[in-house]
């Protein structure tokens, strides 16, 4: 049996307080959301906090404001089973609640958060066991070692980002509040993240990620999600493509943002098929074809989450190509 | 509702007052451990069951506060004033719940040890929505696994208890689906 290590807990009221606490404690102490994240972390002892600041009693964290004639803001502490639920988050990124209701299990959607998606530790099959499997290894540097078992002679790590939630608000053009004892910034959430398994965040260790805004969608906005993944619930995807895009009538691509999960560290920007997209009408086959074959390309698979390798290769160009007819009226 | 104080040490006990099954609990516990272990080590609720304790097979689920959640993965620090439903909470009284009766009817447990989970996840969803279609109890079920059934039965169960909650007779014959010439294998 695996017991969570000893560890202190504070239940701050306020998000100033938690900030303050976390600027004292520095990298000591972790952020505890909905719990389905770093509570199996702590128990594999791959996270060992000394300190939890637990955010539950925030209650700002749980706001939501805006509409979506304007814009919405969705507190962090917003559970995935919310989003999923959510009429006006369906009718209007519904990419935001196809990727929310695909996340793990109905009552781990009923805990994790959305924040708490967002901030998903980065994984890998070398990782993500427990302390007698990696001891055996001698472990790997993301945790207590010295190299990486994907790639031994590489320098960094290749975990993996495996957030759902974040490729379709990187697509979407969402944006996230960071809040520290300092103050806070709004950045986009394509800048939250960094190409590196172990820093995969640039979230400082004394930033709470308090909200996520999401914008106004256009008339012609269109946007979705597919994941690939061994079973219907549960797993964490292989490949996640998430797309947006306005489309005229005719079908011409006005603009579109595509970005992956599982593909490499942080979230995939398909830049070069969303450039290839501009201007061409996804209605014609041949087009969506290239794109999805350009998308395919991007999504390097390592041998470090399920499935074969070439067997991923292969299914990204179909499954690259699920996703632009989902974007088709 | 007593909170838990700013600064809790570690290496100390933690005062937990919390509701289950309808019945105030006050008790001391260490602080390190989830819901799970204090329903089973300080409570003698052994009913929810210990499986993986990651959150990747639902053997533990409970109802919290009116939602379904793993008991595995809540920390006892964060139960303070909180109210909790195991599968013992669903008896009323000397009779089964609809849910356990026809899990007994349609033989939707083998060696049992998922029910418990099956059992609350199922109470959760019939409580919210006591219409739910197969596809919808199939759903709400996707975070416990079976290694015995199938499933089939267990589908089976939660169709043939929603009726009964609902007030309408039970269609005849009682059968579970694998003898219906269903993908089981039989």
């Amino acid at each position: 049996m695996m017991r969570l290590p000893r560890f202190r807990y504070l239940a701050p009221r306020k998000l100033s307080e938690a900030a303050a606490a976390l600027a004292d404690l520095g990298t000591q102490a972790s952020v505890l959301a909905g719990g389905t994240d770093l509570l199996p972390n702590m128990k594999r002892r791959q996270q060992t906090p000394a300190t939890l600041v637990g955010l539950r009693e925030i209650r700002a964290l749980r706001a939501r404001s805006g509409d979506p004639g304007s814009g919405m803001t969705l507190g962090a502490l917003t559970r995935l089973s919310e989003i999923e639920h959510d009429s006006a988050i369906a009718a209007n990124w519904p990419a935001l609640a196809q990727a929310a209701a695909s996340v793990a299990t109905p009552p781990l959607r009923n805990m994790g958060t959305l924040g708490g998606n967002l901030c998903l530790d980065t994984r890998c099959s070398y990782y993500d066991q427990g302390p007698e499997w990696r001891a055996a290894i001698g472990y790997c540097m993301k945790k207590d070692g010295e190299i990486c078992w994907v790639a031994p002679g590489s320098p960094r790590c290749w975990a993996v980002t495996s957030t759902d939630t974040a490729p379709v608000l990187c697509a979407l053009g969402a944006e996230v509040t960071l809040v520290s004892a300092q103050g806070e910034r709004r950045i986009p959430v394509e800048d939250l993240f960094a190409d590196d398994g172990i820093e995969h965040l640039t979230k400082k260790p004394g930033e709470i990620l308090s909200a996520v805004h999401l914008q106004k969608p256009t008339p012609d906005a269109r946007s979705t999600y597919v994941k690939l993944r061994r079973r219907g619930s549960f797993d964490f995807p292989v490949l996640g493509i998430a797309a947006s895009a306005r489309l005229r009538a005719d079908g011409t691509v006005e603009e579109a943002r595509i970005f992956l999960s599982g593909t490499g560290s942080r979230p995939t920007n398909a830049a070069e098929a969303v450039a290839f997209l501009a201007g061409r009408k996804l209605t014609d086959e041949d087009v969506l074809r290239e794109a999805a074959e350009s998308i395919a390309h991007v999504a390097r698979p390592l041998q470090n989450t399920d499935f074969s390798m070439s067997w991923r290769k292969q299914a990204a160009r179909e499954f690259a190509a699920r996703a632009l007819r989902n974007l088709l009226p | 509702m007593d909170l838990v104080p700013l600064t809790t040490p570690s290496r100390e006990k933690l005062r937990l007052a919390f509701t289950v099954n309808g019945e105030p609990r006050d008790l001391v516990v260490e602080s390190y451990k989830t819901l799970l272990e204090v329903l089973r080590e300080d409570l003698g609720l052994t009913g929810t069951k210990h499986g993986c304790e990651l959150g990747e097979c639902g053997a533990c689920a409970v109802i919290l506060d009116g939602e379904l959640v793993l008991s595995c993965l809540v920390a006892a620090v964060e139960c303070p004033g909180r109210s909790a439903t195991t599968v013992e909470g669903l008896r009323q009284g000397p009779e089964l719940h609809p849910l356990q009766q026809c899990f007994a009817d349609h033989g939707a447990a083998q060696c049992g040890y998922c029910t418990p989970g099956m059992l609350v996840a199922a109470k959760w969803l019939l409580d919210r929505n006591p219409r739910a279609t197969r596809g919808e109890i199939a759903e709400a079920l996707s975070g416990q696994i079976c290694r015995c059934t199938g499933y089939l039965q267990i589908f089976d169960a939660v169709e043939a208890a929603g009726r009964t909650l609902r007030g309408e007779p039970a269609p005849a014959p009682l059968l579970p689906s694998v003898h219906r010439g269903s993908t089981n294998g039989r």
